[in-house]
């Protein structure tokens, strides 16, 4: 018999399955080219799956589930609410482009979605290694097929070509880990992972060799360095829409994973994990900051951008347990990672919103330059750029200052000399950062524009774009609140 | 809300209104909401006068609300002797260069205008911050409608100077960041400015912090040899965002010094005191000497701002009462010249663009109204008794003298030189015959300019010959920071 609690721990997630099916069905009757039927149904399961997420994390209970299978916490629970919330903003953004790119013969770009957007949702709330590899699967499988979605186009085949050969690699990483972890522990589950892992009864050389592994693994998915190299081919290659929904959402499951596998199965190897982190971090700072002032094209620009960003949420992780007082530092750092990863895609999605708005029938707008004097054109998108721009360059008051800030006082926080060196050497490669940021801002306001077409939008686009924007700013005006959701849910999560 | 929040946020909101609603086809509207704006606002931080009382340092018009609770960060205003003329002194420039830029900004009208009006707001806000992250945030903030400025509006070379602006500055802050966090840490978890200023630190913590901050609002204010990024932006921005620039932004940084670094760190303040003085110096002596080559009047003039903020700094490193409060009367003073000098030659500018002192000579023929102002700021920038440039600089001088005989010598000789490389751009610009067509088709200047010109030359005249509102205002406040400042914070 499976009891009703384990039915509250998943019931999101049926209901996502369930209209995943059924909408594939209808929408083989649905006859527009838009497919607004279709479009307007995904809507409608994405806000009530949001809503049902927003509803539970409230209550703010834990759950396990199905023999501990899966876990329903206030942490999962916020960051399957935003998941879906920020699929369906670049839904709203990826219709129009995807309608006049031959992506929406069928409704395949819809479902594919929900799809992905379960995958992360079991990732998400896994409390058990093969089930977090089933979401992962899920998703990148997904991902895989979305960026292959425009058949015809020698970029995209060939980005989903590398992503998959890459991904299947990490996948493979990931797995190798899980079972040396396995061999060790006797056991998938991540509680009992880190009970027996606590116990010091098991040798520490087979499980800090599964670490390693562990550790690459998700470096591949989190797309940081040295394992960053599908990042910017993939997100140059495949199509913009595609783009925006594999650098927005799955980040928030990426960051998920690292806190179950890492945090709550592995803590007591913090000591080994943190210094792998550290080094990634460092390498996806430099890199990333460095790489992206050479380019040219945005989409480019971008994936290096966010190889440095997914260096400051490694940040924010490796800073978490330290000697001494580890708890308090913890719910702290984790934190902060965690209000890192929700306003950096929150940022993404507008900046990506607006490369669609401008790319046309036949046109797209990728390079840097065909954003110039994009402020003559339309005042209000070049407005939500440039908001998006100084927030990733992390200006006050843009919400992503407070997100460096909060990682920032995670690493000083914690006294010791050699996380304060790092804090300044992330704020030194912030500066760098700040430079191709600032171009793009340049290249929009200062720069005369090369056409005089105007950006027309539709109203959906149009409203959704803007209030994206806005939350950039207001966000930075008034943190407080997500900061505090944030901490309190990991705190919960560490169970303080 | 109370008034100083007002005074950041009506020209903040009127910006925004700027930039939402504007459009360049009713651009004559949008210059009446944005002067309205300004005026409003200038309106709103006089009644912070009549209620100031000068004799307590204890802050006034506090407002202290939780703003980021997770880190304690509070929205936390309020003023005391020496920051208080800067929140006046912020919004009357902002008048100016909405009057300054009526007919010489064509394009993009609600954008400039928002642009200043947003500044202002801002800049304010970092005058009246006792929270230190709220400082943070609005004295990082003012760089973005800064270099919006400087790159939308600016002269040929626009994009290197607005690039070297933000990017020079943001380096600076970004150290001081990482102080102001330490300092959270340190002080258990806050970021009042009174609890910093009373915390105990070690030696080693305070010097540095010292160098943290110092590269921060050295970099800022700009003391020689971070200055360099100044004369590149001067002379590359529209008239108003030099205007700014010089008569506020520069102050940001001298004003950081005296409410972060010697507070906070009194014990480094005093180790490093002989480095600032000796950079102070080298600032007022080598850069004055360096504006005397300038071919170009706004390099000149940018120049100028460095050996006078040389004497700001000076007089804050000598550890007196006369050379804080001159110190800062020079501050306001230098607003008031430098502000009304880039607007002179602005007004030169429209006329023939060109900044070149060769394109010009015998200007005073055809222009005689405008030769007038120019004089008497070309007097105030060279320290003439009875203008406001004389204040400061004697009580500087009379401070340094105080300090040491040598260093008020060497101070004292470099008012030579400013009055050198004034009066001898004067002359070349001015006086003599007229030496080519461009001068010979000048129209004197029209009732616009002579309003803003005369405002800026009765607040020129009105602080020279009577400064005593100025210094009422500071006295005890310095006194009350010099006195915190003697005191050790070791053990």
């Amino acid at each position: 018999m499976i009891d009703t609690i384990s039915w509250i721990t998943v019931y999101p997630e049926i209901v996502l399955m369930v209209m995943a099916c059924a909408i594939l069905l209808i929408d083989l009757g649905v006859k527009t080219p838009l497919r607004n039927l279709t479009y307007v149904l995904t809507m409608l399961t994405l806000a009530v799956v949001a809503a049902l997420e927003a509803h539970l994390a409230v209550a703010g209970q834990t759950y396990y589930g199905f023999g501990n299978m899966v876990v329903s916490d206030a942490m999962g629970n916020w960051l399957k609410c935003f998941a879906a919330i920020a699929v369906m903003v670049s839904l709203v953004y990826a219709r129009p482009y995807a309608g006049h790119r031959d992506m929406l013969r069928g409704g395949e770009l819809f479902t594919l979605n929900m799809l992905s957007l379960l995958g992360m949702f079991v990732m998400i709330s896994s409390n058990n290694l093969l089930l977090t590899y089933m979401g992962l699967e899920l998703l990148t499988l997904s991902s895989y097929a979305l960026v292959a979605l425009r058949r015809d186009n020698v970029s995209a085949t060939e980005a989903a070509m590398k992503y998959f050969v890459l991904g299947a690699m990490a996948s493979g990483f990931l797995l190798y880990g899980m079972s040396m972890l396995y061999g060790a522990t006797g056991t998938l589950d991540i509680t009992q992972l880190f009970k027996s892992i606590s116990s010091g009864q098991i040798r520490p050389d087979v499980l800090v060799f599964g670490l390693v592994f562990i550790v690459a693994g998700l470096a591949f998915k989190l797309g940081v360095v040295p394992f960053h190299m599908w990042i910017p081919d993939v997100y140059q290659g495949a199509p913009t829409a595609v783009t925006l929904m594999i650098g927005g959402a799955p980040k928030l499951a990426a960051f998920a994973i690292c806190i179950r596998l890492l945090v709550e199965g592995m803590r007591p190897l913090a000591g080994d994990w943190q210094q792998m982190l550290m080094v990634l971090s460092v390498g996806s700072l430099l890199i990333g900051n460095l790489a992206a002032i050479a380019q040219t094209n945005l989409k480019r620009m971008l994936a290096f951008s966010t190889i440095s960003q997914m260096g400051f949420v490694l940040l924010g992780l490796m800073s978490g347990v330290v000697n001494g007082d580890a708890v308090t530092f913890a719910a702290n750092a984790y934190s902060s990672s965690m209000f890192y990863v929700i306003t950096y895609v929150l940022t993404t999605l507008a900046t990506f919103g607006v490369i669609l708005l401008l790319s046309r029938e036949g046109f797209e707008s990728e390079e840097i330059s065909d954003f110039a004097g994009l402020n003559q054109r339309s005042p209000l998108y070049a407005a939500v750029m440039a908001i998006c721009a100084f927030s990733l360059a992390g200006i006050p008051p843009m919400v992503g200052f407070y997100a460096k800030l909060s990682v920032l006082q995670a690493l000083v926080v914690s006294g010791q000399p050699l996380y304060l060196g790092m804090a300044i050497f992330a704020v030194l490669m912030s500066l760098v950062g700040a430079f191709y940021y600032l171009r793009l801002v340049k290249v929009m306001y200062f720069d005369e524009p090369i056409t005089a077409t105007t950006v027309n939008a539709p109203a959906d686009v149009r409203v959704v774009l803007s209030i994206n924007g806005a939350l950039v700013l207001i966000l930075g005006l008034a943190p407080g609140s997500l900061m505090a959701l944030c901490a309190s849910s990991v705190r919960q999560m560490l169970g303080m | 809300m109370g008034l100083l929040s007002l005074s950041i946020w009506v020209p903040i909101a009127f910006g925004v209104l700027l930039l939402a609603l504007g459009r360049d086809e009713q651009a004559n509207a949008v210059r009446w909401v944005a002067l309205i704006g300004a005026v409003v606002s200038l309106l709103l931080t006089l009644p912070l006068y009549g209620q100031f009382d000068n004799s307590t340092a204890a802050m006034q018009f506090v407002e202290n609300v939780p703003w980021i609770e997770r880190f304690n960060v509070n929205y936390h205003l309020g003023l005391d002797g020496i920051s208080f003329w800067f929140v006046p002194l912020t919004a009357f420039i902002t008048v100016i260069v909405v009057i300054a830029a009526w007919e010489v900004i064509t394009h993009r009208v609600n954008q400039y205008m928002g642009a200043f009006l947003i500044l202002s707001g801002l800049m304010i806000g970092v005058f009246s911050a006792l929270d230190g992250m709220l400082f943070y945030v609005f004295f990082e903030a003012t760089l973005i409608p800064m270099y919006l400025i400087i790159g939308i509006w600016g002269g040929p070379n626009k994009i290197y100077a607005a690039f070297k602006f933000f990017l020079y500055t943001l380096l600076g802050s970004l150290l001081m960041l990482i102080a102001l966090i330490f300092l959270y840490t340190q002080s258990g978890g806050s970021f009042d400015l009174a609890k910093w200023h009373a915390l105990p630190l070690g030696q080693t913590a305070q010097t540095l912090l010292f160098f943290a901050f110092f590269a921060a609002f050295a970099v800022k204010v700009p003391m020689w040899p971070v200055h360099t990024w100044l004369p590149d932006v001067h002379v590359e921005a529209p008239t108003g965002g030099s205007a700014v620039l010089a008569a506020i932004m520069l102050k940001l940084g001298a004003y950081g010094f005296l409410r972060f670094s010697m507070p906070i760190a009194p014990d480094a303040a005093h180790a490093y005191g002989g480095f600032m003085v000796a950079l102070s110096l080298i600032a007022v002596v080598y850069v004055g000497l360096v504006a005397m080559v300038q071919q170009d009047m706004k390099k000149l003039v940018a120049y100028s701002s460095v050996a006078h903020m040389g004497f700001v700094t000076l007089g804050f490193f000598i550890f007196n009462d006369l050379g804080v409060s001159g110190g800062l009367v020079q501050m306001i003073a230098h607003g008031f010249v430098s502000g009304a000098m880039f607007l002179s030659i602005g007004v030169l500018y429209d006329r023939v663009h060109s900044r070149e002192i060769a394109s010009y000579g015998g200007v005073v023929n055809t222009m005689p109204k405008f030769a007038a102002f120019a004089l008497l700021f070309a007097m105030a920038n060279c320290g003439l008794p009875g203008t406001a440039g004389f204040v400061g600089e004697w009580m500087v001088i009379l401070g340094a003298v105080k300090f040491n005989f040598w260093i008020g010598f060497a101070a004292a000789s470099a008012l030579l030189f400013g009055a050198a490389y004034t009066l001898w751009m004067f002359k070349r610009v001015y006086l003599g015959p007229v030496t080519n067509d461009d001068v010979k088709e000048l129209t004197d200047i029209n009732a616009r300019e002579f309003l803003m010109l005369g405002l800026l030359a009765l607040a020129v005249l009105a602080m020279g010959l009577y400064p005593k509102p100025f210094t009422d205002v500071m006295d005890v406040s310095v006194a009350e920071l010099l006195k915190h400042v003697a005191i050790s914070k070791l053990n």
